[in-house]
């Protein structure tokens, strides 16, 4: 018999807290299975943010701190700056990371800090219950826009990736979807070279994860994800915006 | 053999650091304090160590957090608005239990306030200072020496009971030269291991740093936890001086820069035949509530003289219980009290407050 699915090491025999449907958990699978393959598992050190995922320090057989709210890439960096040796990633929402934390990630990926980000973008604030995001889409109903996002009021979403791109220190920069099995595996490949880009050494890593708040979005799961690929998708182009290394090296 | 050598406080307190071990600092310009992260700056590299300067004090103390948590001998420095900034990552760096070393050059407030010194922040300094109920040890030298030697223990102490320590002292301590020895010379490789710190969970169970408890009576757990470590701190860490309290009628009660100018008006008064005594709180917190205490048994009244509008003279307050009256003296805002105004005011008082 062959063996076809298998919980992967790096991630602990816990039952996960998350909605049915929630895309949080399909990220952390894909998070333990790169840091499996890699063989990283005793060099690791995630970081939790506040948000749906803040009981991730639960969810990973791995050293795990817990940040405030917007902090964590603050916090990756000391940890970085104290075992260059290690992988270190931090795990953020999007209000976490695009609002509050928007100074704290700038400035990571302009020092091109050597750890990764992986960046949840399900448009709105899950664990507050459904509060307007920096992300959220325009028009979009949430408990804050009640009447829609309004552009002329509240702005447009931030792209975040792109924002980001302006930086030299940012060596690789990819936003990707979960919206079926295909964009799955684009997305665990593009996780792999952003810890492979880390393990180079060669700067700030960074993948945006085009995610679903079935709860929040008042949407069936499976709506919830032809919601991502039919309105997000447009607005947040999928691809690999940044790779240092295919570019021919880190710019000056 | 240890040489002197003649150095503004802000530096000493930077090379203190870096002789006890500490290799990591984290911080944001701010007057009266940038000669510390600028001394850091040059020293750390020479010792295999990382200075980074941050794009804020919020950022500068969740980088502390997370060095700290992997195990590293870490510090920041900063005044008295970049402090304010930095409560979050303090009352964090509480819950989750994790040793640092912060220093507040304090200047005047409140707001943007000003760049002279100030006491202000006894307040902010000695309750926590950020939300919960949590505390901080906190060091207050008065001399660029003792500001060497506190900044030495506090990496100790915070490392004993994996806790934020707070050095403060106030921009005169920043600012003026003295001449100072360093009495230790410690390495980060003769450092205890810290087996909690998330540093690659090789060969053991993965650590957690976290402080996040949210079934109540688990966060209570954690709470009485904490409390047992002040409590520990309130039997072992209070340190005072005193000077001339035995025969005592007149108590003055001072910290840091103000417990000098305290001296000079202490000394003008035995020299009219006043008895004058002094106690100086040299940690604020825990505070020195027993000598106080005693004292006030057989003071005609204590005074406290603070750069504040009065602040510490609460805990003198609640340590003398009522047993003689405790007046207060203060200047604030940058203006620093004279010996010839406290002279004065002891004589009033003295003479029945006329
Ligand atoms: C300083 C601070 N402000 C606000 C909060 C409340 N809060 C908790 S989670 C959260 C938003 C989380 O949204 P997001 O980052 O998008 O993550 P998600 O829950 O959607 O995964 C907020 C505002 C907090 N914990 N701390
Ligand atoms: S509230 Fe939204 S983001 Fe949070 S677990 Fe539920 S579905 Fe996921």
């Amino acid at each position: 018999m062959k063996l076809v699915a298998k919980r992967p090491k790096a991630l602990a025999e816990k039952p996960m807290h998350y909605c049915p449907g929630c895309t949080h958990g399909i990220t952390h699978r894909l998070i333990a299975e790169v840091i499996d393959e890699m063989d990283i598992q005793e060099k690791t050190i995630g970081i939790a943010p506040v948000g749906c995922a803040v009981f991730a320090y639960d969810y990973f057989n791995i050293d795990m701190q817990q940040a405030a709210h917007g902090r964590a890439p603050a916090v990756a960096t000391g940890i970085k700056r104290v075992l260059p040796e290690n992988f270190v990633f931090t795990y953020q929402g999007d209000g976490d990371l695009a609002s509050i934390g928007t100074a704290e990630i700038v400035h990571a990926a302009m020092r091109g800090e050597k750890f990764t980000v992986v960046f949840i973008n399900n448009a709105i604030y899950g664990m507050t219950g459904g509060q307007m995001a920096p992300t959220t889409m325009v028009g979009q109903k949430t408990a804050t826009s009640p009447y829609g996002r309004e552009a002329a009021h509240a702005g447009y979403p931030m792209r975040v990736v792109e924002m980001l791109a302006t930086l030299p220190g940012a060596a690789y920069l990819a936003r990707v979807g979960l919206f079926n099995n295909r964009e799955i595996k684009k997305a665990k490949k593009a996780l792999r070279r952003s810890f492979e880009i880390q393990e180079k050494g060669l700067g700030f890593s960074l993948v945006e994860f085009l995610s679903t708040c079935p709860t929040n979005w008042g949407m069936a799961p499976l709506d919830a994800l032809k919601w991502v690929e039919e309105e997000m998708v447009p607005y947040y182009p999928l691809g690999v915006i940044r790779d240092i290394e295919e570019e021919g090296g880190p710019k000056k | 053999m240890t040489e002197k050598i003649l150095m503004k406080g802000n530096e000493a307190i930077a090379e203190a650091g870096i002789r006890v071990g500490c290799r990591y600092f984290f911080g944001y310009p701010i007057t009266p304090q940038n000669e510390l992260p600028a001394y850091m700056s040059r020293r750390l590299p020479e010792v295999q160590g990382t200075f980074l300067q941050a794009e804020s004090e919020v950022a500068a103390i969740n980088m502390v957090y997370g060095a700290a948590g992997a195990g590293g001998r870490v510090m920041t420095s900063s005044s008295s608005p970049g402090i304010s900034l930095k409560q979050e990552g303090i009352s964090y760096l509480a819950g989750s239990e994790l040793p640092c070393v912060i220093v507040n050059i304090t200047r005047g407030g409140p707001g943007l306030g000003g760049i002279q010194p100030a006491q202000s922040d006894y307040f902010q300094a000695t309750r926590g200072g950020g939300h919960g109920d949590y505390y901080t040890p906190v060091l207050a030298p008065q001399s660029v020496q003792e500001a060497v030697d506190l900044t030495m223990d506090a990496f100790d102490i915070a490392d004993k009971y994996r806790n934020p320590v707070l050095v403060l002292g106030d921009g005169m301590i920043g600012q003026m030269m003295e001449p100072v020895e360093f009495k230790k010379e410690i390495t980060p490789d003769q450092l205890p291991e810290k087996k909690w710190a998330t540093n690659g969970a090789a060969g053991r169970k993965p650590n957690i740093i976290n402080s996040l408890r949210l079934q109540p009576e688990k966060l209570e757990e954690l709470n009485l936890k904490l409390q047992e470590k002040y409590m520990a701190m309130k039997k072992a860490e209070v340190r005072y001086e005193t000077d001339n309290i035995e025969d005592a009628e007149y108590i003055l009660v001072a910290f840091g820069t103000t417990a000098r100018i305290v001296k000079s008006a202490a000394d003008m008064a035995r020299e009219v035949g006043m008895k004058v005594g002094i106690i100086r709180p040299i940690t604020l917190f825990p505070f020195p509530e027993d000598v106080i205490a005693k004292a006030s048994e057989k003071a005609r009244f204590i005074l406290t003289v603070e750069m504040s509008l009065g602040q510490m003279v609460e805990d003198v307050r609640l340590s003398a219980k009522g047993r003689c009256p405790v007046y207060f003296q203060g200047r604030t805002g940058g203006v620093v009290p004279k010996p010839g105004e406290i002279l004065d005011n002891l004589k009033r008082l003295a003479g029945g407050g006329k």
